[in-house]
């Protein structure tokens, strides 16, 4: 069944988003560089679940509402959109910039939220784990450092570039250094907080995640004692690209128990 | 006309192959580069040239703001404005300009560029800018906001400066219960203010509106591209339903005056060459990191890439007009054409650039102020 575009308004913001399959709801919130298409995972979970893939406010085709200042902004719209959607018992998951929009969302309120699968989220700072300086970083390189396996790089970097591609790509940059910039990609205050997370977590992470290194995830096991961990080898920063059908297996495993 | 002696103080004991293999000597070229003891002496050396611009007759002696760079070693400008508020007594001293977003608390700006303004006995020209994009990296301060920053910062400055106090101020940014600034500024009703930017119409918009005709400096650009901002500027005044000042304009640039125009450029060509190649150098990330401009302006940096971030050689430079090289006769003649176009009442003359030593910015200097500046002087 493919994926539809849709819109509605929350907040005063003009939301698109894209939703496939049927089964409970399942949320994915991207990264910092959206969801500009849909890809294999997003197919194969709407085999098992009713998908949501939205384009966060100031990302992708969503508006770029006045209000979006800092990511706790981003925690109550993503509240609101569960609530404009109807979306009960919710899966909730999140990649990288995604991840950490869902534990803000999750320490305010896990009244719609069921699960919350994070895949190597921003969010948390761990000594000694520095992430790579995302915005100092060449295009390129930053595709290149996405990846454990460069034949993904390879693949990304060879498909064409068009003018709609680039002001989709500095809106969502925008977007991200005004959520990130400072502190950088995490909040002080988040760890203080992330006991009130009360429903199943389940984190992901690629071994070679040269975006956010491992070792947040070992500081995001110790803050969230009750969480599963899971770690892929041979795996960069986007296990549900680069390990799709292992990645796939263990959000329905988790998701449906 | 009149004529500005301005100074970036660069570290010009920099490694220049350190500074390549860096890429960049802004943010990430590791500060054991820098050599306090060497620092020492070019301080002294270079507050020791702008007060003997004044000897020469330069109208005002000008410093600017960087962070964490060789290209520059002024950090706070307002300690090197500070220390030629004491060792000068006639000319003004132009603060070009204190970044006013990258600082915790405007009310501090708005303290300092007051004292200095007291102690000169009025000689202080302010000017405000949002740093540039490089030091948002450094500071961590986020670009989004930069504008935003900026304006309330200016805003809560000038009623600090204009206003009795105390009152309170209420901003998105800031919020001071007690707005009352000691001491208030020497000038009535504040220093003059000037804008410093490498162009935008954003700028050129809020610093030519009616309730501020702050003086628009065009900084470091192909001739050209000063001529079109200097023009829109005029066109926006007109807009506004006013004539533009002369004084409301100005142009910076690095100027090399030597005996002929043979020596001229041979003298200045490694350190020009090391000015525009290694000390400007930064990715164009570093340079414009997202917010800072709009994304049409990045749109239009990222199409005029390869020309804005490759090398450029003296002859290339002079041709463009990055540059002003020759004999007195042929950078006079050069500056009274563009005079003649342009109509700036304020001229930004860098004699000291990039790795420029001692002995050939004072004979720089020298030859300015004595073959050049008289002539501009009467425009």
């Amino acid at each position: 069944m493919p994926f539809t575009d849709h819109f509605i308004e929350v907040d005063g913001c003009r939301t698109h988003y894209r939703r496939a399959g049927k089964g409970a709801p399942l949320v994915f919130l991207a990264g910092a560089s959206g969801a500009p298409v849909v890809l294999p995972f997003m197919e194969k979970l709407a085999e098992r679940f009713d998908v949501v893939v939205p384009d966060h406010p100031g990302y992708g085709q969503s508006d770029e509402p006045e209000w979006l200042e800092n990511i706790h902004d981003v925690a109550y719209f993503y509240l609101d959109f569960l609530a404009a959607l109807k979306l009960d018992k919710a899966a909730i998951v999140g990649s990288s910039m995604g991840g950490w929009m869902a534990m803000e969302m999750a320490v305010r309120n896990t009244s719609r939220i069921a699960s919350l699968v994070l895949v190597s989220p921003a969010g948390v700072r761990a000594e000694g784990a520095a992430p790579a300086d995302i915005f100092l970083l060449s295009p390129e390189d930053m595709i290149r450092k996405l990846f454990h396996d460069q034949k993904y790089a390879a693949e990304r970097l060879a498909a064409p570039v068009t003018p709609e591609a680039i002001d989709l790509a500095l809106k969502n940059r925008h977007t991200t250094a005004r959520l990130a910039w400072e502190p950088r990609l995490h909040d002080p205050m988040l760890p203080k907080w992330l006991h009130r997370i009360d429903v199943p977590v389940s984190i992901v992470w690629g071994a070679q995640d040269q975006v956010l290194p491992v070792g947040i995830a070992h500081e995001l096991k110790r803050l969230l004692p009750k969480a599963e961990l899971k770690i892929f080898e041979r795996c960069g920063h986007l296990p549900h690209v680069e390990k799709m059908e292992e990645f796939c297996d263990l959000v329905v495993r988790f998701a449906c128990k | 006309m009149q004529i500005v002696l301005f100074h970036l103080m660069p570290y010009a004991d920099l490694d220049l192959a350190e500074g390549k293999k860096n890429g960049t000597v802004w943010v990430t070229l590791p500060n054991r580069n820098f050599d306090p003891e060497k620092g020492h002496k070019l301080y002294n050396r270079y507050l020791d040239e702008l007060e003997y611009g004044e000897q020469l007759g330069f109208d005002v002696v000008a410093v600017n703001e960087h962070h964490q760079t060789a290209y520059g070693l002024m950090p706070s400008p307002i300690v090197t404005a500070s220390a030629l508020a004491r060792r000068t007594t006639k000319a003004k001293i132009a603060i070009l300009g204190s970044a006013l977003p990258l600082r915790s608390h405007p009310l501090m700006v708005a303290e300092e560029h007051a004292m200095i303004d007291v102690i000169s006995g009025g000689r202080l020209i302010t000017g405000f800018v949002r740093g540039i994009g490089a030091e948002y990296h450094t500071f961590g301060v986020n670009p989004t906001f930069s504008h935003d920053r900026f304006h309330e910062a200016h805003d809560l400055i000038i009623r600090a400066w204009t206003e009795p106090g105390p009152f309170a101020f209420h901003g998105h940014h800031y919020n001071v219960q007690y707005v009352n600034t000691w001491p208030r500024p020497y000038q009535k009703p504040h220093p003059p203010i000037w804008i410093p930017s490498q162009g935008s119409k954003e700028t050129i918009d809020w610093a030519s509106h009616p309730d501020r005709r702050y003086t628009y400096l065009q900084t470091f650009s192909p001739v050209k591209v000063v001529g079109r901002y200097l023009k829109s500027y005029r066109d926006t005044c007109t807009g506004y339903g006013y004539q533009c000042e002369d004084r409301q304009l100005g142009w910076a640039v690095p100027v090399y005056v030597g005996e002929t125009d043979q020596s001229a450029r041979s003298e200045a060509k490694a350190h020009f060459e090391a000015f525009r190649n290694v000390y400007v150098r930064m990715p164009l990330e570093m340079l414009l990191p997202p917010g800072y401009t709009s994304r049409e302006s990045l749109k239009n940096v990222m199409k005029a890439k390869a020309q804005m971030f490759g090398d450029v050689t003296i002859e290339q430079a002079i041709e463009l007009g990055l540059f002003v090289c020759g004999s007195a006769e042929t950078v006079t003649n050069a500056f009274e054409g563009h005079w003649g176009e342009m109509r700036f009442g304020n001229l930004l003359v860098m004699c000291q650039f990039g790795t420029l030593p001692a002995d050939l910015t004072r004979a720089n200097m020298e030859r300015f102020a004595r073959g050049v500046m008289p002539r501009l002087k009467t425009l």
